[in-house]
């Protein structure tokens, strides 16, 4: 089970000279949840974009499988882009597309179904997230939590082998945030999907999370790697202990 | 309830500060009165110029015994004598003040202020200023470099067909640019042939050679005019526009969406717009043409005795298929540049609100700048080739 999915070596993340997380390295296992959490403004996101290739790493590399992402060709790249599904913070549907056109386009693009196979899949898709019947909306007309949850009926389109997820529940209610750990949670058990989540949100971490890392923005590079609960049980870091408990469980305390 | 607005108004507003030496190393400050907006109270300095002039001393006590009404005026005056305090190394006793208040001055001092934080106002000499306007005016054409080149490869994977767009968002786009400004191109361009025949008319006239109206116009119109003003208006219009569009689908995470699903924004979005651009404009142009050309007619026959055939006649002399292919030529490069403006603006916008803005903002000051850049070029290129 335990096959590396993502590694990443000695990564360090910059804008021109302004280094934001240095001499990263971890492995994202296949069928893993993986978290990456930290403080705002540590550079979760940052190491997103470098993951689904919108940002060239300043040093160090990412491998896919056994392909070395940002040294690959532009053709190889593009390869290892079409396994993997992101779902964005805001959804980022395409806001000109209806529902059903969004989570077509990535089929018309890469597939040979016929016009009849992709309707079918669409509302497949579309019925997995709950939005039956929401096929010719359009992205304005729907709410910010709809919005997310077609996103995640597009990023699924093509049924990747890894999804990412930017702050899934951001900006959504409880009970909304709750349903989407579940769809996580099914996605990962019923179809083997390796997820890789960023978020703050403590009750997703324990809830989903199965491995993860830690991203400090005062000392800039990573301070621990491994399972959420493992690290709350484990670690002496008292940066991760107080992130893990909201700041209320110091190490003195708690030990 | 407004008898006791009233009441307080008729109150005397105004905060009062005692001082009272307590010993020899420790003085007090005694508050009392309203501390609120609009209050009558000594300014701080003048309350720090006091304590500055006194013998020195080790201890200031607070207190706020008679405090009748506060706001953010008081903390606000406070925190500016506890600096004080820390600057000089005198102990300050906030004991006596309302819990309230005491909270709010802790929450305050709470998270100290990190070395290098603040920004510094200063002032960037002028030869700097220069300095960093030259970069960016060289970041800026190595980014036009850039985009011209990937606008290039794309046009290559459209050449061998392997260009990745949905064939209806070219024709939504052809439907927006095209069709959609008929009635604008119409409307300008028969003003501007209008205006070109009564400019000339009235010199014209004076020889008694009102029938050289037509080649005016005509000449005026189909090399130079159509071509020029179809051109502002589209880069108004749709260049605009396209910069807008892209630029909103940056800030939504839709391009890079586009990317990470492995389609190139490029082929996606740019080259259906730029086709567009690059189809309709040179048919806008021929419509304005004959929209000036309209224009130029309306005003000779009326005003100046002309008539109709005499008009035509003339102008056909005047306008041969040259003068047209260069307006057309004209049209065709205006559109390259329209688009690329429009385009490249819109897919390196930043990621706010306001840089939306800015990006339509540039794309139509660029574009229009181009235009005439390039219309100068081009006649005077014709020129000396004497065509």
């Amino acid at each position: 089970m335990n096959t590396p999915h993502i590694t990443v070596k000695d990564l360090t993340m910059a804008y021109g000279d302004f280094v934001i997380q240095r001499d990263l390295n971890f492995t994202i296992n296949r069928g893993d949840v993986f978290v990456i959490m930290g403080g705002s403004g540590c550079g979760k996101s940052t190491l997103l974009k470098h993951l689904i290739g919108l940002q060239r790493p300043a040093r160090g590399d990412i491998i896919y499988d056994r392909q070395n992402f940002w040294r690959a060709s532009d053709a190889e790249r593009i390869r290892i882009l079409r396994r993997i599904g992101v779902l964005y913070q805001s959804g980022a549907l395409f806001s000109s597309l209806t529902l059903a056109e969004n989570i077509a386009l990535p089929l018309g693009e890469f597939t040979d179904f016929s016009r009849t196979e992709i309707a079918d899949i669409v509302s497949y898709k579309l019925a997995l997230v709950g939005l039956a019947g929401f096929e010719d909306y359009y992205p304005s007309e729907i709410s910010g939590g709809m919005q997310k949850r077609a996103g995640l009926a597009r990023a699924m389109a093509l049924d990747p082998e890894i999804l990412f997820f930017d702050e899934p529940s951001a900006g959504l209610d409880p009970v909304s945030a709750r349903l989407l750990d579940d769809l996580i949670i099914n996605l990962s058990d019923a179809l083997g999907t390796t997820i890789v989540v960023v978020t703050h949100e403590l009750a997703s971490i324990f809830a989903i999370g199965t491995n993860a890392v830690f991203l400090d923005p005062e000392t800039k590079t990573m301070l621990a790697t491994g399972s959420p609960k493992h690290l709350l049980a484990e670690s002496k870091d008292s940066k991760i202990i107080q992130f893990l408990t909201r700041g209320e469980g110091n190490v003195e305390t708690t030990r | 309830m407004k008898a006791t607005t009233g009441m307080t108004d008729i109150k005397d507003i105004s905060g009062h500060i005692k001082f009272e030496q307590i010993d020899a190393d420790t003085w007090s400050i005694r508050l009392a009165g309203s501390w609120t907006q609009g209050a009558n109270i000594k300014p701080v300095e003048q309350v720090l110029a006091q304590l500055a002039a006194t013998t020195p001393f080790a201890r200031l006590t607070l207190q706020a015994g008679d405090l009748d009404r506060w706001d953010s005026r008081l903390p606000t005056y406070l925190l500016a004598m506890l600096d004080y305090c820390q600057a000089k190394n005198i102990q300050a006793d906030l004991s006596g003040l309302p819990e309230g208040i005491q909270g709010l001055l802790n929450l305050a001092r709470a998270v100290p202020e990190r070395a290098g934080d603040r920004r510094s106002a200063q002032q960037t000499p002028a030869l700097a200023k220069i300095g960093m306007m030259v970069l960016s005016g060289l970041a800026d054409i190595k980014r036009l470099i850039i985009f011209i080149g990937e606008t290039v490869q794309a046009g290559v994977s459209l050449m061998r067909g392997k260009a990745r767009f949905r064939t209806v968002d070219l024709f939504l786009c052809i439907q927006e640019t095209g069709p959609g400004a008929l009635a604008i191109v119409t409307l300008i361009s028969l003003l501007v042939g209008l205006i070109l025949a009564f400019v000339g008319a009235v010199q014209l006239a004076m020889f008694g050679a009102q029938i050289f109206i037509a080649d005016l116009v005509g000449l005026g119109t189909v090399r130079e005019m159509g071509a020029l003003m179809t051109a502002v208006i589209m880069s108004g219009r749709t260049g605009a526009a396209y910069a807008a569009q892209l630029g909103t689908m940056n800030v939504n995470s839709e391009i890079d969406a586009l990317k990470t699903m492995g389609i190139s924004p490029m082929e996606f979005l740019v080259l259906p717009r730029m086709l567009a651009l690059i189809l309709m404009l040179p048919l806008l142009c021929i419509y304005a043409d004959f929209m000036g050309i309209l224009g130029g007619a309306i005003v000779t026959t009326n005003a100046f005795d002309v008539s109709l055939t005499q008009y035509f006649n003339q102008l056909s002399k005047a306008v041969d298929l040259t003068d047209f292919s260069i307006g057309l030529f004209k049209s065709l490069v205006f559109a390259v540049l329209i688009a690329t403006a429009g385009c490249m603006r819109g897919m390196q916008c930043g990621r706010s609100a306001s840089a939306v803005g800015d990006a339509a903002t540039a794309a139509v000051v660029n574009s229009i700048v181009y235009i005439v850049v390039a219309d100068s070029i081009i006649t005077l290129i014709c020129n000396r080739l004497g065509i």
